[in-house]
């Protein structure tokens, strides 16, 4: 499976749609926590606690928040300033999220801004490398 | 004609190192979460209980892996890089990289029956170095800086028994690997003291209206406008003023890519093909892993009518550093 261009991928579709009323920050945060108690996740929560996040899904408008405490991911009211920001269009994110796309290629190429803290920037991405989808149902959306 | 060298693949994470076994690596290396490996990036690399788990996936399919412990020991205390070397032979990895001979000294003495390789941070460029290292330490393969040309690994390969192992696709480290002191210079830190070369708690990159500046520590490495492609803040690959001229003084942002002499490099008998990218997510893995893969394949099939499908430059020049690929020391003409 690949993801189009310029359009929003049917996995991020079809979950958005099953939660018409569920604030995107929340259900970020809820899907965060579930994948880090089930140790799909391999955070260490001391590296993120009392940090803030931003990801801007640029071509959608759409900002989404959260923070980190020790034990998890929280809901974060917005009003400080982010630590990290990931800033790219939707196909990009989902690209870069299925593997399709590796970060550095997006970031080289300019259609990923990571702005912030570079340590945690790197922490950050390298988490996401490091999840281990083929142990999850998620498997079958992942770039073979 | 000799039989296909190794393809070695980088293994940052457990994801890209069963990612590089499903897309035709021979070998995997991989570092633990330390600075005994000179890719010491936070978050990456591997703990005891994932480097277990690499192992056993490799194995099951009957694939090799390596352990770089390829920094220098410092101080005074140097057990935690003993410890390194103890842990990977205990875990069972097929061979160690390793690049300081106090701990080469230590690794044949403490597990003699464990391989070691010589590291491209060891920096032996020629075959009495190389030699050297196997009477002494008994090194069965040396990794060769990235500043020969193609002659020369020949030459080298032909005065030793020792495998020679080369790069074959990545970013490239411009200087004779080892012995570059740039980032110590702007860090205090660098790839063979602490394992990395622009440590990213010294790395800024700001947005500065459309255009985006990376520094570090302070240092203006580069600034890139909005469509002009970027690469790694390392010192060596930034825009420097020199004289009122604004250039790459050093080097260009650029991955080596050694397609167009592959059959060259089968024909002297290289030992393995490694591929640069501990730092790099799964998807590159998978994307190198497998054109690399394809191209070895088809240059065993078929040296003399070899050529490089346009595919696989496609597809390695997407994931290359700057977006621009070279054939690095390999083609020198002028030499
Ligand atoms: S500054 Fe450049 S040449 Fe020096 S170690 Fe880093 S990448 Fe290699």
């Amino acid at each position: 499976m690949r993801v189009p261009d310029l359009t929003l991928p049917p996995l991020f579709a079809s979950v958005v749609s099953r939660l018409p009323a569920t604030p995107p920050n929340l259900a970020l945060v809820t899907l965060l926590n579930q994948l880090l108690k089930r140790g799909v996740l391999p955070a260490d929560m001391s590296l993120l606690a009392g940090r803030h996040f931003a990801v801007d899904v640029l071509d959608a408008g759409l900002r989404l928040r959260f923070g980190a405490d020790d034990n998890g991911f929280v809901l974060d009211d917005g009003h400080a300033e982010p630590d990290l920001r990931f800033a790219a269009n939707a196909s990009d994110l989902a690209r870069m999220m299925l593997r399709e796309e590796d970060p550095d290629t997006l970031f080289f190429n300019r259609k990923l801004t990571i702005e912030g803290d570079t340590e945690l920037g790197l922490i950050v991405k390298n988490l996401l490398d490091s999840v281990d989808w083929s142990e999850t149902p998620l498997a079958r959306f992942m770039a073979a | 004609m000799s039989t296909l060298p190794e393809l070695v693949c980088p293994a940052g994470s457990l994801p890209a190192l069963k990612t590089a076994i499903d897309h035709g690596a021979d070998a995997v290396y991989m570092g633990l979460k330390n600075e005994t490996n000179a890719r010491n990036f936070a978050g990456l690399n591997f703990d005891e209980k994932s480097a277990a788990a690499g192992i056993r996936y490799a194995h099951d399919k009957g694939r090799k892996v390596l352990m770089a412990i390829n920094t220098f020991a410092q101080g005074v205390d140097i057990s935690r890089w003993q410890r390194a070397v103890d842990q990977a032979a205990d875990l069972g990895v097929d061979a160690v990289i390793l690049a300081d001979i106090g701990l080469m000294d230590y690794a044949c003495r403490r597990h003699p029956r464990l391989r070691l390789h010589m590291s491209v941070q060891g920096s032996a460029t020629n075959y009495e170095a190389v030699n050297l290292a196997r009477e002494r330490f008994g090194v069965v393969r040396a990794v060769l800086p990235r500043v020969l040309t193609v002659d020369q690994v020949r030459h080298v390969i032909e005065h030793t028994d020792v495998e020679i192992e080369v790069f074959g696709f990545g970013s490239l480290c411009v200087m004779v690997e080892g012995r570059c002191l740039l980032s110590s210079y702007a860090t205090g830190e660098s790839p063979n003291t602490h394992g990395v070369c622009s440590p990213a708690k010294f790395v800024r990159w700001e947005q500065e209206g459309a255009a985006t500046a990376s520094r570090l520590n302070g240092i203006l490495i580069d600034r890139y406008g909005a469509g002009e492609a970027a690469g790694y803040p390392t010192l060596c690959k930034g825009r420097f003023d020199v004289e009122g001229d604004t250039y790459y003084a050093l080097e260009e942002p650029t991955s080596l890519n050694v397609l167009e002499v592959l059959p060259s490099l089968l024909e002297i008998g290289v030992a393995a093909i490694k591929v640069e990218g501990r730092q790099r997510s799964p998807a590159y893995v998978a994307q190198v892993t497998q054109t690399l893969r394809a191209a070895l394949d088809e240059a065993a099939r078929n040296p003399q009518r070899f050529s490089v499908k346009p595919a696989w430059q496609a597809a390695l020049a997407k994931v290359a550093e700057g977006q621009q690929q070279t054939l690095g020391a390999y083609s020198r003409p002028w030499k």
